[in-house]
């Protein structure tokens, strides 16, 4: 016989149980593209911490001027953005790196077809301490400093001080953008990587921080996240080449060495609401916004 | 608490089939070209907490001490619940004040490359674990019956005798469970040791690992988890992360209860 303790358990147990289950409800039906429930249209938007505020800005733009669509921007790294699409739980991902090989065999194993478009154009600025005397680098100095192969700053002409060498993390498409067009020069058969005792911090702010209060520091950030505290060296492609400041004019005139593009990705092509806020990016007014953010906005060649 | 261990388990053994041993016991770590190297990340996470240990121990159980035999009723009073609020301090705000702040007074302090090291990350662990430590060993101070003071006393011993010889051993069952609980809050800690050891998996050479950066695989899991693809072989790696941290935690709670259970019987036969 069940005794008053074991029944108010039991009561407990199935109240529990029942608000879990309630709440699980809403978000299933989203998933699959643009649900609609009640009259809203959810977009989910997910990636590259580089684009996040940029997405962010977008979205709220977006949404005033459309107040029945809720679009809802997360960070996480482009390799997060990447990998959630191929897992169907995102309608959009944002990525500051192309998508690799194997991403896209995995996707389509999950009958995910990604596809690519081009929302904007970021520099990579290599920052340092504002009173490290260093103003300007060739693009192999950067390597060998990332590499492990120079670890003082007099061997560069500067301070005889130790370089400590800030990074981003591994799921950060900064970083692997990083990796293959700086470190490795480009050069796809390289196989080299950074020296051990890189720090690699999990944000971009992060990056600012310790660069604008350790004067040992170098690092490297997107454009859009670099602050006054921060100085912005000057980089040349090759030794006795001119020394190029990131900028949205360098970058698209394509004299500044890193430079990239910056991407979101769909699982097919976009079809509805989605369609038209991918149109809308594509706008005078959404492009304006990532002027206004400190990145360089795409010429409307098409 | 099964459910998970079997989950960590059924994703985490794989990676023993799809990464080799030997490549396991590499020293890089760098999961994105397939080095998966453990042994920085072990490294990282023992010197960590090990230094934690070294600071949280002696703070902690110093204030404990104070608080149970030494401060007068009213302050003790006062002491206990605000230190017992700071014990619910979030993590992530620790980290913050720590980039803001202690980064550069470790670096300027002990003329480093960058503040961004172990040093650092023990500091704010042992911070963060002294509360706990406190009020569980003043607990268990406070739990020894007061004929154990008043015996020691009418032999003649002073107050300093009775705190070592008699009280802290007759308490020492539950002193040590508040180590071990300081201790397991360092080992799993993630939030602090991402923003604040530099996340640099590198190997240590000698003592002076703990004034370099160092990665611990609590943050390598925190960092990394977001960006793999389900089933992927980084992704058996990381859950294989969780049963080391898993099975360390282990050994240091068997070591913790082997050493009172030990104790604890001689001196029930002393005293009894």
């Amino acid at each position: 016989m069940a005794s008053p303790q074991s029944r108010t358990h039991l009561l407990g147990l199935i109240l529990i149980l029942a608000i879990a289950t309630g709440s699980c409800n809403s978000d299933v039906a989203t998933n699959d593209g643009q649900g609609t429930t009640q009259q809203e249209i959810y977009i989910e938007n997910k990636g590259s911490d580089t684009i996040v505020n940029l997405a962010l800005a977008w979205a709220e733009k977006y949404q005033d001027q459309n107040p029945d669509i809720r679009i809802s921007v997360t960070g996480g790294g482009s390799g997060t953005g990447i990998s959630s699409l191929i897992n169907n739980t995102v309608d959009l991902a944002n990525a500051s790196r192309r998508i690799k090989e194997e991403e896209i065999e995995n996707a389509q194993n999950n009958s995910v077809e990604p596809i690519e478009f081009v929302i904007a154009r970021d520099a990579i600025a290599i920052i340092v301490h504002p009173e490290n005397p260093i103003n300007n680098l060739t693009l192999e100095e950067i390597s060998a400093i990332y590499s492990g192969e120079i670890n003082n700053w007099s061997a560069l002409g500067g301070d005889d001080r130790p370089i400590v060498r800030l990074s981003r993390e591994t799921n950060s498409g900064t970083h692997v953008f990083f990796l293959e067009n700086v470190l490795r020069l480009g050069d796809n058969t390289s196989k080299l990587l950074f020296s051990t005792n890189t720090l690699l911090l999990p944000s971009s702010e992060g990056i600012i921080q310790e660069t604008s209060q350790n004067i040992n520091a170098i690092g490297y950030d997107g454009l859009g996240y670099v602050t006054d505290e921060v100085k912005v060296i000057g980089v040349a492609s090759i030794l006795g080449g001119e020394y190029i400041f990131p900028s949205a004019v360098t970058v698209n005139l394509g004299i500044y060495p890193i430079a990239r593009d910056l991407y979101m990705y769909t699982n097919g092509d976009p079809e509805g609401q989605l369609a038209n806020y991918m149109e809308w990016i594509f706008s005078p007014e959404a492009q304006e916004i990532v002027t206004k953010l400190g990145f360089v906005p795409i010429e409307n060649t098409e | 608490m099964l459910i998970i261990f079997y989950f960590l388990l059924s994703q985490g053994l794989p990676a023993i089939t799809l990464v080799d041993i030997k490549s396991m016991l590499g020293v890089r770590w760098y999961p994105i070209e397939e080095y998966f190297g453990l042994l920085p990340l072990l490294a990282g996470s023992l010197v960590v907490t090990f230094g934690a240990t070294l600071i949280a121990v002696p703070f902690g159980i110093g204030t404990a001490v104070f608080l149970a035999e030494i401060a007068p009723r009213w302050l003790r009073e006062l002491l206990k619940p605000t230190i017992e609020i700071l014990a619910g301090l979030p993590s992530v705000m620790l980290g913050f004040i720590g980039i803001a702040l202690l980064t550069s007074f470790v670096r300027e302090t002990f003329g480093l490359p960058t503040g961004l090291s172990a040093l650092t990350g023990a500091l704010l662990l042992g911070a963060i674990s002294i509360p706990t430590i406190v009020s569980v060993a003043e607990d268990a101070l406070d739990a020894v019956p007061k004929e154990y003071r008043d015996g020691a006393l009418a032999l003649g011993a002073t107050k300093w005798q009775t705190i070592w010889t008699v009280i802290l051993p007759a308490a020492k069952s539950g002193v040590l469970t508040a180590v071990m609980l300081g201790v397991a809050r360092s080992i799993g800690e993630t939030m602090i040791v991402m923003m604040v050891t530099g996340n640099a998996a590198v190997m240590p050479e000698g003592l002076e690992v703990i004034l370099s950066p160092v990665r611990t695989m609590t943050a390598t899991i925190a960092a990394e988890m977001g960006e793999v693809a389900n089933g992927s072989v980084h992704y058996h790696m990381l859950f294989f992360i969780g049963i080391v941290l898993f099975i360390i935690s282990l050994i240091v709670n068997v070591i913790a209860s082997s050493f009172i259970y030990k104790n604890s019987n001689r001196s029930e036969k002393l005293l009894s």
